[in-house]
């Protein structure tokens, strides 16, 4: 009953002659030839190609400033505008972090800080970027919001001690972040 | 005896240029054309780094020269690579192979003229290694010997795969060696000679065998015989041109080596330099094959145009030099067929083996063999009275539609299972 006979195509004579079809093959293959040499190529604009196809040649042309809006490059710390590190070393980046990435050794703030009322601060923050994949939970899990994934995708070194980055290199990557970040507010 | 030390002398000398420094070199050249011509068909931009770091050495900036040093890093490489000899195969046998796939393609080089003769000082030399008086034959009876190499690479491998692949080059080279062999009769029959050199020559003086616009330096139309010619010539062509895409394993009909059914192929269990032999013999099997074609079809070296004699007769003193530019007509010529065969391998698909043993023995040989036919009736025609002109046509058109009717009564009708 449900034996459906599915019959090939007849094929009329200059089909099965094939060359039409290879004279068309041919022009395809040599309209995509000439507009990637001209830089035409579909997709090309939106790719921001170097002019050949639709490849952009990376060490002279950069993301940069094609990059997406949600675009989740290395994580990093940030500041805020009073110049006081936001991270209060809760260590919950820590414990969420799939690939367990991050390493944080809590310190308290001594009595005599300004920030004293803040009690805890990290001593040390390692992120092993070896390791990160990149997926922002630390990010997510953040009441303090105290670590953004950045824009920052070039995370290279030639030894494995330096695709670790610390506090400074973290802080110096994630500068400060000016205001209230609503990242949890009403709106949302 | 000076004078054969300084025959042989020319010889080596053309020996060393036109085989190792013009052959030789095309097929690195031809690969690097390959990938970045394939990498322009599909909208990539091929490798085009590989230069000389300049920066290295404290320049600001490198030579890229459009990758073409690409080749180079990639025979360096293959050097580089561990030579593997796997513990399961004819040893003997597995060492030679890689040889005799490229040593035949490299010895046809030598019947191919590569321009007009150049005078010096008196002395006239043609550029061809040997000018041998049965040229495509002698290229026939060596190139054919490559399959050998194959064939062994893919018993000695003595595994499954090269072994398919080895067995199929093997039916493959037989099914259309006899429509190489055939489609070209026609042309032979034309010029009445097996040279490469005069069939070079009359096309030069008489037009191209697949553009014949000029005669005796004068453009202008051919005469009637010669423009009927013209048909027989280009089926001629079109089977030559496929055959030889069979015969050097290009794409259409890669069978030997296909990656996706054989994993590589002949070459599967083969690395390091004995893998880019086979390579190499690949390619310069493609560029033998496009200069017999361009020789035989397209002129050869000849400019055309009614060009060549004036050409020819370019001198500075005693020196005629219009050779060298014939020669690089030649190789222009030659790069754009190459550029033709990379073509069609980025276009067409690979055939299925049935379809494509059909093809070679059902189409081509049959086609190859009414069109021989049909040459000699149109050579002969001038000499003939029309009675038997006609009583030949018929004759030939009578043949011809029997061939096309057991073709077509023979064809496999039985139906598909699958449905």
């Amino acid at each position: 009953m449900a034996i459906v006979k599915l019959q090939r195509p007849k094929l009329n004579f200059g089909e099965k002659i094939y060359f039409g079809a290879l004279i068309k093959g041919f022009f395809l293959t040599m309209s995509h030839a000439i507009k990637t040499l001209r830089g035409k190529s579909v997709g090309a604009e939106s790719l921001a190609s170097s002019g050949l196809g639709i490849t952009m040649q990376f060490p002279e042309q950069r993301w940069d400033e094609h990059m997406p809006e949600y675009y989740r490059g290395a994580p990093a710390l940030v500041t805020d505008e009073q110049g006081r590190e936001r991270c209060v070393s809760c260590q919950l980046c820590e414990f969420i972090c799939p690939p367990k990435a991050i390493k944080i050794t809590p310190s308290e703030i001594p009595s005599d800080d300004p920030w004293a009322k803040v009690e805890k601060r990290p001593l040390e923050f390692d992120i092993d970027m070896i390791r990160c994949i990149y997926c922002g939970m630390c990010e997510e899990v953040c009441p303090e919001q105290a670590i953004y994934l950045r824009k920052d995708y070039l995370i290279t070194g030639l030894k494995r001690a330096d695709m670790v980055h610390d506090k400074k290199k973290l802080y110096e990557i994630g500068g400060t972040r000016v205001g209230l970040v609503n990242k949890w507010n009403e709106l949302k | 005896m000076p004078e054969i030390i300084f025959q042989i002398a020319i010889i080596v000398t053309k020996i060393v240029i036109l085989t190792f420094m013009v052959v030789l070199p095309l097929v690195p050249l031809s690969v690097y054309f390959e990938r970045r011509f394939s990498a322009i068909i599909q909208d990539r931009v091929g490798p085009n780094r590989v230069g000389i770091p300049l920066t290295l050495l404290g320049f600001k900036k490198d030579f890229h020269f459009f990758g073409l040093i690409q080749p180079i890093a990639d025979g360096l490489k293959l050097f580089l690579k561990e030579d593997f000899t796997p513990n399961h195969v004819r040893k003997a046998f597995y060492w030679m192979a890689p040889a005799l796939t490229v040593v035949p393609a490299l010895i046809t080089v030598c019947v191919v003229p590569f321009g007009s003769p150049i005078s010096i000082f008196g002395h006239s030399e043609k550029l061809v290694i040997a000018d041998l008086d049965i040229g495509p034959l002698f290229i026939f009876s060596v190139a054919s010997l490559s399959v050998y190499g194959i064939t062994l690479a893919g018993w000695s491998s003595n595994s499954k795969f090269p072994f398919i692949g080895g067995v199929r080059s093997t039916a493959q080279m037989i099914s259309y060696e006899i429509a190489l062999g055939l489609s070209i009769i026609p042309v032979l029959m034309y010029y009445g000679d097996l040279n490469l050199s005069t069939i070079v020559q009359q096309q030069a003086d008489h037009g191209w065998l697949l553009l014949p616009l000029w005669k005796n330096g004068h453009l202008g139309l051919p005469d009637l015989n010669t423009a009927l010619f013209w048909f027989p010539a280009a089926i001629a062509f079109l089977i030559f041109t496929i055959s030889i895409f069979a015969e050097t394993n290009r794409m259409p009909f890669d069978l030997p080596e296909c990656e996706t059914e054989l994993v590589g192929g002949y070459h599967t269990e083969y690395s390091s330099m004995k893998f880019a032999m086979f390579f190499m013999g690949e390619y310069a099997a493609m560029v033998i094959g496009s200069a017999l074609i361009i020789t035989l079809f397209l002129g050869g070296w000849s400019i055309g145009f009614g060009l060549d004699a004036w050409v020819s007769d370019l001198h500075i003193g005693d020196i005629y030099f219009g050779g060298l530019i014939h020669m690089g007509c030649f190789l222009t010529k030659l790069l754009a067929f190459i550029l033709f065969f990379i073509l069609v391998r980025w276009t067409v698909p690979r055939f299925r083996y049935d379809q494509l043993m059909k093809l070679g023995w059902v189409v081509f040989f049959e086609a190859a063999l009414i069109n021989v036919f049909l040459a000699a009736l149109i050579v002969a025609a001038p000499q003939l009275k029309s009675v038997i002109i006609t009583s030949g046509a018929v004759l030939l058109l009578i043949v011809t539609a029997a061939v096309i009717w057991v073709a077509k009564v023979s064809e496999d009708t039985t139906k598909v299972l699958r449905a």
